[in-house]
């Protein structure tokens, strides 16, 4: 199987990478493992996402919106699993990131840092969007729409998310 | 199966997914209603989503049904109202015909009642079964005669008071003139003053208690008993009740006297199987009462005998004064 391929043949180039086997999996893994085992030792640390920048990567990056729901579906659901929120908060906010992200990168060239900056800082605010509305919908909690804690939060994950993007980059077959 | 395009086929999964997420979601939520009762939250919605249609549901089953009832099923009512109708009428007559069995019951009570407190008088009951058909006599007609020991001049009564007396025998019909008719009479007495003086009918429900000087104080609501002067009836049996005193023919007054027995309504009396002279226990309005086992009733003495004749009964028969 070729690495890229036109995705719209006639207009814009834009490719769908393809990475190693067990890739994909094994990012999910070590993402929930830090993002679990870490903050024990480095409070702060849980400001970032790390589950979320996997899901934005990997959705932008193969740019097919029925994988990128799945794959923020499981993200989400396991991180779910490893916290005190009910099964299906997380789940349903990175099931939507998925696929927005998907299909945004089937349009976009998201290669370039600032774009990765930029959509990540978007994709953070919308995926803190989706939790405070199904917590606001189905949980009752009055949780607040914005805080600066949440804005200086989508700026960290997203100077953390151009980095890891760029290791995971390394990652892809060539 | 309905095909979903290629390109809407990430969206529908999307879709699943996350109404599949929201449901797992409700599933685990505990939610606080109204009345702060705890349920999941997949449970209350559930309730909401489903009862709105049961209602509709039900609503419109209950219209459909009560429409079917009340214009189209009606092929059996009218039927079903005719018998009912039926049923009603013939409901009302049972209860009137118990009413009357009631009544009689108790009538008959009443009769076992006296004869038992008078044991010792030879009587027998007997039933009306007829009216003389002359409107200017009262007569009554009995359903035992002869073969019952029924004799001409015999005293009819009812625990109530006195009714008549044999004017005709036959063998199994007995002829009853009341003392209402004009050619009736008993000997009888004031109860209380013991001022005697016949009383008589004249074809009127009230009496006319004859002889009775204008010299005596007689007043209303006074009780007229038998004297036992005429030989037919026991003395000291309820004739009736004084209900005007006028000036009469003098020297003497006219006292109209209410009969006790009711006259217009017999159904069932007592003969007195005897012409001769006999003494009735007293008190006989306290056999009237409806109650067999009432011991005031099986106890009762008789009053002292005060007559002549009377006194000369008890004396030739002492066991028939107790």
């Amino acid at each position: 199987m070729n690495d890229t391929f036109d995705l719209r043949s006639g207009e814009t180039h834009i490719e769908v990478h393809k990475f190693r086997g067990g890739t994909i999996v094994l990012a999910t893994i070590f993402a929930l493992v830090i993002q679990a085992f870490l903050p024990v030792y480095i409070p702060k640390v849980a400001i970032v996402d790390l589950p979320l920048l996997i899901t934005i990567y990997f959705g932008l990056s193969r740019r097919n919106p029925s994988t990128g729901l799945l794959l923020g579906m499981v993200v989400g659901l396991l991180q779910d699993s490893l916290s005190k929120t009910p099964l299906g908060l997380f789940g349903i906010a990175k099931t939507l990131i998925g696929f927005v992200a998907s299909s945004i990168g089937g349009k976009l060239d998201t290669e370039h840092p600032a774009a990765r900056f930029a959509l990540t800082v978007v994709f953070f605010a919308l995926h803190q969007g989706i939790i405070v509305l199904v917590q606001r919908l189905l949980l009752a909690h009055a949780e607040p729409w914005f805080t600066i804690r949440l804005a200086i939060a989508a700026l960290v994950n997203a100077f953390v998310g151009v980095f890891l993007y760029f290791i995971l980059d390394r990652l892809r077959r060539s | 199966m309905v095909a979903i395009p290629s390109r809407h086929r990430s969206l529908v999964l999307l879709t699943i997914v996350v109404v599949v997420q929201v449901l797992l979601l409700a599933v685990q939520i505990q939610h606080t209603d109204k009345e702060g009762e705890n349920r999941s939250l997949i449970r209350s919605w559930s309730v909401g989503l489903i009862s709105p249609f049961e209602r509709a549901g039900a609503w419109g089953v209950g219209k459909i049904r009560g429409t079917w009832r009340h214009y189209f099923a009606l092929s059996d009512t009218s039927r079903e109202n005719e018998r009912l109708k039926q049923e009603n009428d013939a409901l009302k007559l049972e209860i009137t015909q118990l009413r009357g069995k009631a009544s009689e019951a108790d009538r008959l009570a009443r009769l076992l009642n006296f004869r038992e407190s008078q044991e010792h008088v030879p009587m027998v009951g007997a039933r009306v079964i007829g009216t003389g058909p002359d409107a200017n006599s009262a007569v009554i007609y009995l359903d035992r005669g002869q073969r019952d020991g029924i004799k001409k001049n015999m005293g009819v009564i009812t625990p109530d008071g006195v009714v008549g007396k044999v004017i005709e025998s036959f063998s199994d019909t007995a002829q009853v003139l009341l003392l209402t008719d004009r050619d009736s009479g008993v000997g009888a007495m004031i109860e209380e003053s013991r001022i005697q003086s016949p009383v008589g009918g004249n074809g009127e429900p009230l009496l006319n208690m004859k002889y009775i000087s204008n010299d005596d104080e007689v007043k209303i609501g006074e009780h007229v008993v038998t004297s036992g002067m005429d030989r037919i009836f026991p003395r000291d049996l309820p004739v009736g009740t004084i209900a005007e005193v006028k000036q009469g023919t003098p020297p003497f007054k006219l006292v109209r006297v209410r009969p006790s027995a009711q006259l217009e309504k017999l159904e069932e009396v007592i003969v007195l199987l005897t012409t001769d002279p006999v003494v009735m226990k007293k008190k006989p309005e306290d056999a009237v009462t409806t109650n067999p086992s009432s011991s005031a009733t099986k106890d009762a003495k008789p009053k002292p005998v005060t007559g002549k004749r009377s006194q000369e009964t008890a004396a030739r028969n002492p066991d028939n004064s107790q």
